[in-house]
C-alpha cells in the first residue's frame, strides 16, 4: 500500500502503514510490553506487501497460547483452532485450495509439543505450508511453565527449581523430519526476517522458521533476565549467524550463543504435487485431480 | 550523536544523498517498550516523560533532522505505533 | 441442487455397510477425507483411497484422529465437503476439535463404526455404547445431530443425509454405524445421480463490507464466506460476536452458545427422520436404532403373535432426541421397551421424557454380540401384563 492509499487516520496523522493487513480495530492487541510476537507479525506484514501478495493470497492460521492470538490480528482469512491443530486444520485447508499460501503462526509449546506428532508428519509429506514458530522458550498466556523447549537450567512455574530437561532444537528436528527450508532469526533481526518471509512466501513445500522473541513478563522476570528491551540486547550481542551451522551449533542452551540463519534450502515436491504427478502416472485418464473448494 | 555500536560510515557517504524521514507516533498505541529508542541507527528518540493513556512513557523525536527513514522503528515496534515517511510522500492532512 | 454423477456408482450392488457408506460420502459430494486407520471402521477410508482419485478427491491418511478431524475442518472451510471415518477410540480423540467444528460452525461429517468398549474393547466386535459420547462427548454445552442406520442400504442413504444436514446446519454431524451393520453385506441400491438431492454449501451473497461471519439467517443458521475473495473473515474457537472476533464476557458466551444450542432445537421438527409403525393403539412401543432395530423385529412378531399391541419407533436421527413425541405417546401406552447395545444410554433420554407416565425397560448388555431377540421378545412380555 501507498501512502496516498491509505485515506484512514488516527488522530491528527495518518493511519500506521500496515494498517490495511491487520486489524487496527482491534488493537491495542493482548500481548505485554517489551513482547516480541508483535515485532514478528510486523515483519510478515512487510514481507507480504514486498512480495507482492494481496491480502487475499493467503491465509493464516494459529493455536492456542500468546503467538495462536496472531490470526485474530491480521486482517486475511485467519484460523484460530485449538491447542497443537494448527498444522492439520492448515493441512485441509492447503488440500483444499491449493490456488492459495497458507502460513502457520503458532508457539513452540503449540507447535512442538502438543502438536509435535504433526509438525514432523506434515513437514515428513512436504505439505505446503509456511510455518513460523515464535520461541520463547515458555508456556506465557498459562503463566510460564516449562516448554519443550525451555533451556537446561531456566526455570518455570513447573520447574521451580530450574529444567533438567533436554529441550528440543527446532530448526534440527525440521531438518530431520525433511523440511524443504529451514530459517532461524530472532525478534531483532527485523531485515533478514522480512527477507526470509518474503522469500519463503513465494516457495512451495514445507518452509519452517523459527523466531526466538522476548518473553518480558514471564520467561525474562523469571529468570532474572530484565525485561524483553535486555533480551533484545543480548540478542545483538550474542546471536551469530551462520547459514551452514552444524546440529551442535544449533542447540540453544541457558542464555548461550544463539545461532542464525537459513539452514535449509531444498525443492522436493510437495504433497499435492506427489500425489498428483504419481496418481496421474498409475491412473492415467482416469485420475481427475483434486477439486478446488469455494463457490463454483 | 547515533551509538557508535549501532552506527557504521558507508565508503561512498559523502556522495550519495540520504533519504529524509519524518516519524510518526501513535502514542496512545504504544506500550513504552523502548525497542525502537533503542536500536534507532540515528538517535532520533528518547522515551517522553509524558504519559499515555494507558501510562506508558511513549517514544518522542528529539533530533528529527538525524532520521533517514530506515523504517527500523516502525518493523522493531511491536505495537504498530510508529512509523517513518519519506519527506516527499508526506501528503497534508485536513485538520 | 443434484448430485454431481462422478460421485454416484448408480445400480445396483453387493456391498458392506462400510462400503456403502463411502459410496454414499462420494455421492453426496465428500471431496475430502482424511482419516487414520481404525477396526471396524478402516474399509471406508480403504474405498475411498481407491475411489477418490477418479472423482477428484483428496484422501489423506493422516498422523492419528486428532490431525484428521482438524485437517477435515479446514478442508470444510476451504469449501469441500468433508468427513472423517473411526471407531471408539478414534472417537475419543476427535471430542475436542468436534468441539471447534461446533464453535466454528463447520460443515463435516464424522461416521463411527462402534465397536466395544471402553477403550481398546472388542475392536472387531459391535456395541452401541458411543450413543452419549456422541451427544456430550467434547466439552461445554452443545446440540448435535447424530444419525442411525441399520442396513448398508441405509449406511449409503444416511450418509448423504449427514453431509447434507451439515451443509444445512453448519455443524458436525455424527453418523452412528456399528461393527454389525458395517460389516454386513447387503444389496445396496444407489439410485441416478439426478434422483439424489444436495444441499450446497451456503454461500454468502453479501459483500465483503456488510458480511459478518456470525450473523444469522431466519433459521439462526450464518452464512459462509469463501476463502480469497476479500472477506478477510476470522473465526475462532474463542467465545465470538458476530464479527468472529473474541469477546469473553458472560453476555456474548449467551449469545454464541445460545445461538448454537437454538439452531438444532428450533429447528429439530425439519432434522427428525423416524420410523414408525402401529403406534396409535400400542399398548407397548419398541424404541431402537441400528442394528438392535433389525434383531428386533421377530420380537415384535412374535409378541403380535401374543396379542400384543406392540408399536414400534425407529430413532433415524438419535440426536437431536425427538423429546415431545416421547412425552405424548407415554401418556398414551403401558410401556416403553428399549434395546440397546450397552448398559442404557439412549433409554436414559426415554426416561427422562416420559417423567413416570409409563414404564421404560431396557434391554441391554455391554457388547460384542447383537441382543437375542427372545430377550427382547421376553421384556415386551413382561411389561405388557
Amino acid at each position: 500500500m501507498t501512502v496516498a492509499e491509505n485515506k484512514k487516520t488516527i488522530g491528527n496523522i495518518p493511519e500506521h502503514p500496515k494498517s490495511l493487513l491487520l486489524r487496527m480495530d482491534r488493537m491495542p492487541h493482548i500481548w505485554c510490553s517489551r513482547c516480541g510476537i508483535g515485532i514478528v507479525v510486523g515483519c510478515l506484514a512487510a514481507a507480504l506487501e514486498k512480495a507482492g501478495l494481496s491480502p487475499d493470497d493467503i491465509t493464516i492460521t494459529s493455536g492456542i497460547g500468546c503467538t495462536g492470538r496472531v490470526a485474530g490480528y491480521v486482517k486475511v482469512d485467519s484460523f484460530h483452532t485449538t491447542h497443537g491443530r494448527a498444522i492439520p486444520f492448515a493441512v485441509g485447508l492447503a488440500l483444499s485450495r491449493p490456488d492459495l499460501k497458507h502460513v502457520v503462526f503458532s508457539g513452540d509449546g503449540d507447535l512442538v509439543s502438543i502438536g509435535g506428532n504433526h509438525f514432523i508428519h506434515a513437514a515428513r509429506r512436504n505439505q505446503n505450508l509456511l510455518v513460523i514458530c515464535v520461541n520463547n522458550f515458555t508456556y506465557a498466556m498459562t503463566g510460564g511453565q516449562l516448554a519443550p523447549t525451555t533451556p537446561v537450567t531456566a526455570r518455570a512455574t513447573t520447574a521451580p527449581y530450574g529444567s533438567f530437561e533436554n529441550p528440543f532444537c527446532l530448526p534440527n528436528l525440521a531438518i530431520s523430519a525433511g523440511a524443504d527450508y529451514v530459517a532461524r532469526w530472532t525478534s531483532l533481526h527485523i531485515r533478514r526476517m522480512t527477507d526470509t518471509f518474503e522469500e519463503a512466501l513465494n516457495r512451495e513445500g514445507f518452509r519452517f522458521i523459527e523466531i526466538i522473541a522476548p518473553c518480558s513478563t514471564i520467561y525474562a522476570r523469571r529468570n532474572k533476565l530484565g525485561t524483553g528491551l535486555d533480551l533484545m540486547k543480548y540478542y545483538y550481542e550474542n546471536s551469530e549467524i551462520k547459514h551452514d551451522a552444524t546440529a551442535e551449533e544449533l542447540e540453544i542452551g541457558f542464555q548461550t550463543k544463539i545461532v542464525v540463519g537459513k539452514f535449509v534450502d531444498k525443492e522436493r515436491p510437495s504433497y499435492a504435487r506427489a500425489m498428483n504427478r504419481h496418481l496421474g502416472k498409475i491412473l492415467g485418464k482416469k485420475y481427475i485431480p483434486p477439486e478446488v473448494g469455494g463457490p463454483q | 550523536m547515533p551509538d557508535p555500536r549501532y552506527w557504521r560510515k558507508p565508503f561512498d557517504s559523502d556522495k550519495v544523498k540520504s533519504p529524509k524521514g519524518v516519524v510518526y507516533v501513535i502514542k496512545d498505541r504504544c506500550k513504552g517498550c523502548g525497542f525502537c529508542v533503542e536500536f534507532c541507527p540515528r538517535g532520533v528518540l528518547v522515551l517522553s516523560v509524558e504519559f499515555n493513556k494507558k501510562g506508558y512513557h511513549p517514544p518522542e523525536v528529539v533530533h528529527p533532522d538525524r532520521c533517514v527513514n530506515c523504517d527500523l522503528c516502525e518493523r522493531i515496534c511491536p505495537e504498530f505505533a510508529i512509523y517513518s515517511l519519506n519527506q516527499d510522500e508526506i501528503i497534508e492532512l485536513a485538520p | 441442487m443434484h448430485a454431481d454423477p462422478k460421485g454416484v456408482l448408480t445400480g445396483t450392488h453387493y456391498l458392506d455397510g462400510d462400503h456403502a457408506a463411502a459410496e454414499g460420502a462420494c455421492a453426496a459430494g465428500c471431496r475430502f477425507l482424511a482419516g487414520y486407520p481404525i477396526t471396524p471402521s478402516t474399509e471406508v477410508a480403504e474405498r475411498c483411497a481407491l475411489r477418490f482419485p477418479m472423482i477428484g478427491g483428496t484422501f489423506i491418511q493422516m498422523e492419528d484422529e486428532l490431525a484428521s478431524i482438524a485437517a477435515i475442518l479446514g478442508a470444510s472451510w476451504g469449501g469441500l465437503k468433508t468427513f472423517t471415518v473411526t471407531s471408539g477410540p478414534g472417537f475419543s480423540l476427535m471430542m475436542e476439535n468436534i468441539g471447534l467444528g461446533i464453535m466454528m460452525e463447520c460443515p463435516c461429517v464424522i461416521i463411527n463404526v462402534q465397536r466395544g468398549g471402553p477403550s481398546t474393547g472388542l475392536p472387531t466386535l459391535p456395541a452401541q455404547a458411543d450413543m452419549m459420547q456422541a451427544r456430550w462427548g467434547s466439552h461445554g454445552d452443545y446440540e448435535i445431530i447424530a444419525l442411525s442406520p441399520n442396513s448398508p442400504q441405509e449406511c449409503f442413504d444416511l450418509t448423504i443425509e449427514a453431509v447434507n444436514l451439515s451443509e444445512q446446519y453448519r455443524l458436525p454431524v455424527m453418523l452412528m454405524m456399528d461393527e454389525c451393520i458395517g460389516h454386513m453385506t447387503e444389496k445396496v441400491v444407489i439410485p441416478l445421480a439426478e434422483e439424489i438431492d444436495i444441499v450446497p454449501r451456503r454461500w454468502t451473497r453479501e459483500k465483503p463490507d456488510t458480511y459478518l461471519p456470525y450473523k444469522p439467517c431466519d433459521d439462526l443458521v450464518p452464512e459462509i464466506a469463501p476463502l480469497g475473495y476479500g472477506y478477510r473473515f476470522h473465526t475462532t474457537g474463542l467465545t465470538h460476536d458476530q464479527r468472529g472476533y473474541p469477546v469473553l464476557n458472560a453476555e456474548t458466551q449467551e449469545e454464541c452458545v445460545g445461538r448454537l444450542m437454538d439452531k438444532v432445537n428450533k429447528n429439530a421438527e425439519n432434522i427428525y427422520h423416524l420410523e414408525k409403525h402401529n403406534l396409535d393403539d400400542a399398548d407397548v412401543i419398541l424404541i431402537s436404532y441400528g442394528i438392535s432395530s433389525r434383531v428386533a423385529i421377530p420380537a415384535v412378531g412374535k409378541a403380535r403373535e401374543d396379542g400384543i399391541k406392540v408399536g414400534e419407533l425407529r430413532l433415524i436421527t438419535v440426536w437431536p432426541f425427538p423429546e415431545n413425541l416421547i412425552r405424548e405417546l407415554a401418556g398414551n401406552i403401558k410401556a416403553f421397551v428399549m434395546p440397546e447395545i450397552n448398559y442404557g444410554q439412549v433409554v436414559l433420554e426415554v426416561e427422562r421424557c416420559v417423567g413416570g407416565k409409563c414404564k421404560t425397560r431396557l434391554v441391554g448388555h455391554a457388547g460384542g454380540w447383537v441382543h437375542d431377540p427372545e430377550s427382547i421378545y421376553q421384556a415386551i412380555k413382561e411389561v405388557a401384563q
